[in-house]
């Protein structure tokens, strides 16, 4: 890029653009945009006053929160699991022409005729969307970057427009863009709580058509579903929500806190009903949490702060949760690399004994270390690990180590489901003898108890492996440290085969 | 109603802006040409790779990036906020992969998540700056832009003589920039959006390209922010390339539609505006979405017409097609 025509925010430019206040009237949206204005007292005293409750303000600031988190969770799980995610955006701006010809209606802010003005521009902007897809070879991005710019353009030429007409009470239109979660009268909670009430209603009632639509449309209509009819529904329920949401978070956040607490609850959970739940829940949570930081925190604006917390929500689960987090699967998979390498230090092990003939249950740590092929340093540091959990213990001087009830009835195990492998391989998958070992290096650590049974059963309880070694069996295993020599087992007569 | 939308006066709305300030006028225009012909030619690819939406992404999270490269180096000036940008560009770009890398999400909620977080901590930021006093910028300037204040700026001075206002040189750059980039790499772009694995198998990296194409959203996205907005400059990423892809199937003729459409709806645009007396940018992205959907209804109507007049002969030769055993 050329540096000498670069860019750069003007700062004079800027502040003619502000002082015109071409765009809107009144002061930046994100300075009214905040709970209260206390302007000297302390956090404490400021946390405390948010846990009393007083302010009638921050009452019906926070209920309303609370309610669009509910209200948004519920809907943007449909949305996240229809892979509609980007619809909620495009409906979201798709809006804004209708707040304005609903205020056009008779120049005031009527919330009842924004209400169905907005409803009205937002399922068109769905249909729009259907329509292109369905009649151009347009993709769903397209349809609804489309609908997205179209729609807003025309939302902002709308607005402007009003901007420039003489006289009416004009003020307060900016609201929608940035929202004022503040601002919020008893009349746009009563709106919220009538939303949140269908959303739920319409989910409670039709949950299985609701579940069967969003995850199998092919399944839903050979039962005769109407499945046109949900996914309209579902827009209807969708463009409520949005509207209803636009006065607390504005126009762009809408799209956040509709996608990102559902997307958490996707992290979490594989049950539709369990993921409603969680992301209304979160939704709550979020809105609860910025409406306290916003009352906390002097001066900050109450949508980005439900935001910030939603998307906190979110990394923590895409981090911690139990199944698919991050966190969790890395430490799945540090925690079963561990186990191996103990399994295959205690495989090691019986191999040195096996060695021995059983003849002593000493194992030197030079002897395990050839076996091994590494460093006495490195074997010495296995060794102590299997001391700390309980495996193996090491002797006074430190030169060797002795297995413990639990450290032979592993190592037995292990060397067992290697030798049933090797053995399994070449009976029943016809593999020569010399390429069984590598494959059953894998799988004897994740053989379960049932499947070394049914193996057992299928090679008819061979003791022998293909390399002539024996294959410790069910009483070798339960035989403790004991080294008898009886000849039913192959611990007693190692090396004799 | 009546006050809302003023009768059309042909000497107010048309001749009027070019005889009383033609540098005005000109400069707008030029400008709305720019920032959507750009966006338009780097639009063609994002749409045939189904990309539309990242452009969204980007433009949104543009705003957290200026603010903290003002709060890093204390400094709004050019390059700063050239890296900034770019910088919470490369980020959305990166949270987004890695979200939909690393989890489950679907690949549209993690553009959601990703780029609905960063907004959200840019007006947080911008929040938080402004009641310290240390820091101005309009919010509102950030969604809508303001393309009117572009032959405001003290014109650009170069060896005497005068160029223009700086935005719109710098636009005409990348402009040109990115004209320049698709007629020197036109079959390796083709390619690549068309056919990843053919890609592949001649040598070309698509993830050089893939990034390349990022690169170059960011970079238009940046240049066009500040006269369109945020939201806006997601049309001129769209818009355009769909009214080219249309109307033709060939690339190279999608190409040239977009910069017909970028000059039509820039110049049409001002002039409805002029009429409606309303955003110069929201009403070219209107003329752009209304010559979208001209063209939609023509092609439509004259697929309805084709069928009707082969509808004897192909219902005919269809028969005939299945009756070869």
């Amino acid at each position: 890029m050329n540096m000498r025509v670069g860019w750069r925010l003007k700062p004079i430019v800027g502040r003619a653009v502000c002082a015109l206040g071409v765009w809107l009237l009144t002061a930046p949206a994100a300075h009214a945009a905040r709970i209260s204005d206390i302007a000297e007292s302390t956090l404490l005293e400021r946390a405390i006053r948010f846990f009393s409750f007083s302010d009638p303000s921050l009452r019906f600031a926070l209920a309303g929160s609370i309610l669009l988190g509910i209200c948004c969770g519920l809907m943007g799980a449909f949305l996240v699991v229809r892979k509609l995610a980007l619809m909620g955006d495009a409906l979201s701006h798709a809006v804004l022409p209708g707040v304005a010809l609903g205020f056009l209606w008779n120049l005031t802010r009527d919330p009842v005729a924004i209400f169905v003005g907005a409803v009205l521009t937002g399922l068109l902007g769905a249909g729009t969307v259907q329509v292109i897809r369905q009649t151009t070879r347009h993709k769903e991005d397209a349809a609804l970057g489309f609908v997205l710019a179209s729609f807003f353009a025309v939302g902002i030429c709308l607005f402007t427009m009003i901007q420039n007409l003489p006289g009416g009470n004009r003020s307060g239109l900016d609201k929608f863009m940035f929202g004022q979660a503040a601002s919020m009268g008893p009349q746009d909670v009563g709106l919220l709580a009538v939303v949140t009430g269908l959303a739920l209603g319409a989910v409670l009632l039709f949950y299985k058509e609701l579940k069967i639509t969003s995850f199998d449309p092919a399944f839903a209509r050979s039962t005769g579903l109407r499945v046109q009819i949900f996914h309209y529904g579902l827009m209807l329920l969708l463009a409520f929500a949005i509207v209803a949401s636009l006065q607390a978070v504005g126009v762009v956040l809408v799209s956040a806190m509709l996608v990102i607490p559902a997307a958490a609850a996707y992290l979490l959970t594989d049950r539709f009903g369990m993921m409603l739940l969680l992301a209304s829940v979160f939704g709550l949570g979020a809105g609860a949490i910025g409406s306290f930081m916003s009352f906390v925190g002097r001066n900050l604006p109450t949508g980005p702060l439900m935001v910030l917390s939603a998307s906190a929500v979110f990394l923590l689960a895409l981090l911690l949760g139990p199944r698919h987090g991050i966190l969790s699967r890395w430490w799945r998979q540090v925690s079963r690399s561990a186990r191996i390498r103990r399994e295959n230090t205690l495989k090691a092990m019986y191999q040195v004994l096996e060695e021995n003939d059983f003849t002593t249950d000493q194992i030197t740590i030079k002897d395990l270390a050839v076996k091994r092929r590494e460093t006495l340093d490195e074997v010495e540091h296995q060794v102590a690990t299997l001391k700390r959990h309980g495996l193996a213990t090491i002797s006074s001087t430190g030169d060797a180590a002795c297995l413990t009830p639990a450290g032979w009835q592993r190592a037995c195990e292990i060397v067992r489901n290697h030798r049933l492998w090797e053995l399994y391989l070449t009976n029943a998958a016809q593999m020569a003898p010399d390429h069984v070992h590598d494959d059953a290096e894998e799988i004897e650590h994740v053989l379960g108890e049932a499947n070394v049974q049914a193996l057992e059963r299928r090679l008819n309880f061979s003791r022998k492996d293909p390399h002539g070694k024996m294959i410790p069996g069910i009483e070798d295993i339960h035989a403790g440290r004991a080294l008898s020599r009886d000849s039913e087992r192959a611990t007693g007569f190692g090396g004799k085969a | 109603m009546g006050t809302l939308i003023p009768a059309f006066d042909f000497q107010r709305c048309v001749i009027e802006p070019w005889v009383s300030d033609p540098w005005g006028t000109g400069w707008i225009i030029a400008m709305g040409f720019f920032v959507l012909a750009a966006g338009g030619l780097v639009g063609n690819y994002l749409l045939l790779r189904r990309m539309a939406l990242i452009g969204d992404a980007i433009s949104h999270s543009i705003l957290p990036g200026l603010i903290g490269a003002f709060l890093i180096f204390r400094n709004s000036g050019t390059l700063v906020s050239v890296l900034g940008a770019f910088a919470a560009g490369v980020v959305t770009v990166a949270m987004i992969e890695f979200i939909h890398r690393q989890t489950r999400v679907k690949p549209d909620a993690a553009i959601c998540i990703a780029f609905t977080s960063l907004f959200a901590l840019g007006v947080l930021m911008i929040s938080a700056l402004e009641s310290q006093g240390s820091f101005h910028i309009d919010a509102d300037c950030v969604l809508y832009g303001e393309i009117a204040f572009v032959p405001l700026e003290e014109p650009l001075q170069f060896a005497g003589l005068t160029l223009g206002p700086p935005s719109a040189i710098r636009m005409a750059g990348i402009l040109a920039l990115v004209i320049a980039v698709i007629c020197i790499f036109y079959k390796e772009l083709l390619v690549t959006a068309f056919d990843s694995g053919l890609a592949r198998s001649m040598g070309m990296k698509s993830g050089v390209w893939h990034y390349g194409l990022m690169g170059a959203v960011i970079l238009v996205v940046v240049g066009a922010f500040e006269s369109v907005g945020a939201i806006l400059a997601v049309a001129t990423l769209i818009v355009p390339p769909m009214f080219a892809a249309q109307l033709s199937s060939r690339l190279s003729v999608r190409l040239v539609l977009t910069m017909v459409h970028a000059a039509i709806s820039s110049l049409l645009g001002l002039h409805l505006s002029y009429w409606l007396n309303c955003s110069v940018a929201g009403a070219m992205v209107v003329v752009g979405a209304a010559l979208f959907v001209a063209a939609w209804a023509v092609t439509t109507l004259l697929s309805v017409w084709h069928r009707q007049q082969s509808e004897p002969e192909s219902s005919e030769s269809s028969r005939a097609t299945y009756s070869i055993p």
